[in-house]
């Protein structure tokens, strides 16, 4: 059928209810205790119940693809004893948070933290919430709340068989005083969580209606597009704006933080033309003059300086190294990274004189909500943030310098909503990146092979130093040593080492160093997987049997798994092992990688079994799908991951200079997870770090060449 | 004032006929489903059908559409009825962020059309799109799954 419609794109309204209910609400208008965002009654900060048994559980952190959304879900439902078929989701916005008094906790979403620092408070809001349900029924049958069970959204009393369902019973239970001490169940009884249960996001990312952040629409928007310094600590000189102004759809054309320069237009296309098209001019300053071999040596410089900050140590290092009859010594190198979000940048603002509003995909709703708020110049009260579905994360929408730019944009035209889209140009060029490090490990072994001491020196960049310096520990930035403390609850390195030194020269280049996927894990467990295999192959060891000598127990039973599945040794011929472990984000993590190198040197890497303690496993099949997808992003950063500086800035523009795997390098991936029950680990990130250094060592089993220098794309792969 | 048939509809734009299509799509008709990924041909975010075949509209300027029909993700499911394509996406819970998903189906939607039963080497071949999540397992095992339905 064909029909004639004449367009007008001012007639779109925002499509999604969830936007258009932020936008309506507005402000200043946190629903109270009783009172949802829906005008249904909430009975707590955690669950909403429709009279037709819709339950609407709300999530406090942010959905990026990782499945936490429905994770956090599957253990309110799990606590709520409710219809799981019934469940959907809503994400109250950071000012209602401020204005309840922070009831749904922290927002930020990084650091794999989703389940595993919110999994009590959640579940004791769904459990909560299913005793006031109870209680609303029995008291309305006038029997005692004890002889009351519920179970699939439905409360029965046992001595007479009554029944009602939470639909019911919810305007009521939403009067009750919540009770204080409620029991979890004991994770052996889950019916929900612990399941491979479908994601709840799935259906409209797959007919193009699912909203992202860059797909908003608001009644009469414009859209900006903006080019900030491209040397970071430059400036902005100036710019011709008389020479784009009348080019088609052009509105204004604004300065940005004294740093940048957007042009506002009707469309993006507009606004991009016309910023391409404008004549303008920068004061790079002293990064300007910086190139990526001042780098590379700044950072050799440290491999060997007397100041370094000790992150771990253990008897008496360098003295067992001087008196090891066999000492061997290797330097590796790690290069700038972008987390290339599919997504690029994006953020919507409406500012007015009294009040500013915000709408984007960020990992930290309550960090966009004060980045909007001091650049709106209105006290936070004033201003709210409501988040979109990210088009991926990764640690780049913890940041919110895209939320501040656009605030300020719109702050040029008060009561026009903008939506800033950076074009992918600018994303590539503009991130805190993957820190560059440096590091050389050098180690003696005794007689029998046994590792007698072990030095790590690293030289290189402190994200803390960019990005959060109050974090700081007496000029130390503890996350550089990421997987190379002895144990604890956040990463170890997992071997006995009487002997050892971990210790950092940090070295900060201009160019900002942020949060990446699995942070520091990803160099760090190259540099300790890699020289393990380094030292088990100059002992003339097994790199497994070598590794089970030294590894504590938890990190022995996942190595042990992960070999077990692979057949260690028992590869097709002309196929190569490599393998690697460690303790990250809470999680016990190995893997096994299996390649084969042909004699042009090109890699196929056929195979990798990955398994995983993660103390708690709450969604299985999104356990799964994160650690292939860990694979392949810190196998494309292993492969490709490459960002250098010319004159200060970043080299690399897009996807064709800045490349990434794509289907038909992608490896089989098999999961192996093997939660021990007794703790909450983390599962966005842990595998990411095991992953280059089991293909570096299957690399070297391959070939003989040990690739100590990132990305492997600028190595020479055949046979030695 | 130039006209387009898109999803069985007949538009008129204003847009200026260099535009990419993409943009078109995305600011003019407001069809947001094909996304902006990288505007170079290389992520695939962008995959429309036109005419059946897989294009990547950030490279299809609006002028040489011409009356060919183009087809995008929200075309696809007639009524809310999912085609074979979205049916298996859904089954094998395909998309993480989703972000790259609407290209993925438009790009295996063209692949089974021409190629019903497709080889992994067949896949691998036709789908050069990015992912960043990493959902290519899924993706391959939905696609195995559509050709079978």
């Amino acid at each position: 059928m064909t029909t004639t419609a004449t367009l007008n794109r001012r007639s779109f309204l925002a499509s999604s209810a969830a936007i258009a209910g932020g936008f309506s609400l507005g402000f200043g208008v946190p629903f109270s205790r009783a009172e949802a965002q829906t005008g249904v009654p909430e009975i707590n900060a955690w669950v909403v119940i429709h009279p037709d048994d819709k339950v609407v559980i709300r999530i406090a952190r942010s959905e990026m693809g990782q499945g936490t959304l429905t994770g956090l879900a599957q253990l309110v439902a799990e606590e709520l004893e409710c219809d799981w078929a019934k469940v959907t989701t809503e994400y109250p916005t950071p000012g209602q948070n401020l204005a309840r008094n922070r009831v749904w906790g922290n927002f930020s979403t990084g650091g794999s933290q989703g389940i595993r620092q919110s999994n009590l408070y959640v579940r004791q809001g769904g459990a909560t919430a299913r005793e006031m349900l109870i209680q609303a029924a029995a008291k309305d049958w006038n029997v005692p709340a004890a002889e009351c069970s519920a179970a699939n959204s439905v409360i029965t009393h046992k001595g007479t068989g009554k029944t009602t369902t939470y639909g019911k019973v919810a305007a009521a239970a939403a009067k009750i005083e919540p009770p204080k001490d409620v029991k979890l169940k004991d994770p052996k009884d889950w019916k929900i969580a612990g399941k491979g249960v479908k994601r709840l996001d799935t259906r409209d990312k797959l007919t193009g209606a699912q909203i992202y952040g860059i797909d908003l629409k608001l009644p009469n928007m414009l859209t900006a597009t903006i080019k900030d310094s491209p040397v970071q600590g430059g400036k902005l000189k100036s710019f011709d704006a008389a020479k784009v102004e009348k080019m088609p759809g052009v509105k204004k054309v604004v300065a940005v933080d004294g740093k940048g320069v957007a042009v506002i237009a009707t469309s993006y296309w507009q606004a991009r033309t016309a910023l391409a098209a404008l004549p303008v001019e920068w004061d790079d300053g002293p990064g300007g003059k910086i190139n990526n071999d001042d780098i590379t040596a700044m950072l050799a410089e440290g491999l060997t300086a007397q100041n370094a900050f000790v992150g771990n140590t253990a008897g008496d290092a360098k003295a067992a190294i001087a008196g090891a009859p066999k000492k061997i010594e290797a330097t590796y190198s790690y290069p700038y990274q972008n987390h290339a979000t599919m997504e690029p940048m994006n953020c919507t603002a409406l500012w007015t004189a009294d009040k500013c509003e915000a709408w984007g995909p960020t990992q930290n709703g309550e960090a966009a909500l004060a980045a909007a708020a001091e650049a709106s110049g209105h006290p936070v009260a004033k201003c709210d943030f409501h988040k979109t579905l990210l088009g991926g994360g990764f640690g780049r929408r913890g940041r919110s310098d895209y939320v501040r730019q656009a605030v300020l944009i719109a702050k040029e035209m008060p009561g026009t909503p903008i939506k800033l889209v950076w074009s992918r140009e600018e994303d590539m060029t503009h991130c805190a990146f993957h820190p560059v490090m440096q590091c050389k490990l050098t180690a003696g072994l005794d007689a029998s092979g046994k590792v007698s001491g072990l030095h790590v020196r690293l030289s290189g960049q402190s994200i803390l130093a960019s990005l959060a310096p109050q974090n700081m520990q007496n000029g130390m930035d503890p996350v550089v040593f990421q997987g190379f403390n002895n144990g604890g609850t956040e990463s170890a390195y997992g071997y006995n080492i009487d002997n050892l030194l971990v210790d950092h020269a940090m070295r900060n280049p201009h160019v900002l160093a942020g949060f990446w996927r699995g942070v520091n894990t990803n160099q760090n467990a190259i540099f300790m997987e890699c020289f393990m295999d380094e030292m088990a192959h100059a002992s003339g060891q097994d790199p497994l049997e070598f590794r089970r000598k030294m590894l504590k127990p938890r990190h022995l039973r996942v190595l042990n798994a992960a070999v077990e599945k692979a057949g260690w040794g028992k590869q097709p011929a002309g196929v190569y092992q490599g393998l690697a472990q460690i303790m990250g984000y809470g999680s016990y993590v190995a893997a096994v990688a299996e390649v084969s190198v042909s004699d042009q040197g090109q890699l196929k890497i056929h195979r990798i079994v990955a398994a995983t303690d993660c103390g708690h496993a709450v969604n299985p099949a999104q356990i799964e799908r994160q650690i292939a997808g860990s694979f392949v992003y810190g196998l494309s950063a292993a492969l490709y991951g490459e960002c250098t500086v010319k004159d200060g800035a970043i080299e690399q523009t897009n996807f064709d200079t800045y490349n990434v795997m794509r289907m038909d390098e992608m490896p089989k991936v098999e999961a192996v997870i093997v939660p021990s029950g007794d703790f909450w680990g983390g599962v966005g990130e842990p595998t990411i770090a095991v992953a280059a250094p089991a293909v570096l060592n299957a690399i070297f089993a391959a070939t003989g060449k040990r690739i100590r220098t990132l990305p492997v794309m600028n190595h020479d792969l055949r046979k030695a | 004032m130039v006209a387009i048939s898109i999803n069985g509809k007949i538009y008129q734009t204003n847009a200026d006929p260099r535009t990419p299509l993409l943009w078109v799509l995305r600011d003019d008709i407001g069809l947001t489903g094909t996304k902006y990924g990288c505007g170079v041909a290389q992520c695939g975010a962008c995959t429309v059908h036109i005419d059946g075949v897989a294009n990547r509209s950030c490279q299809v300027p609006l002028n040489s559409v011409g009356r060919r029909k183009v087809t995008t993700v929200e075309g696809l499911a007639e009524g809310g009825t999912l085609t074979k394509v979205q049916e298996a996406w859904l089954a094998n819970d395909v998309p993480q962020c989703g972000y790259c998903q609407s290209g993925m189906i438009m790009a295996a939607a063209a692949l089974l059309k021409t190629t019903p039963k497709p080889t992994d080497e067949e896949i691998d071949a036709a789908m050069t799109n990015i992912c960043r999540c990493g959902t290519y397992q899924q993706v391959r095992a939905a696609i195995h799954d559509a050709a079978k339905g």
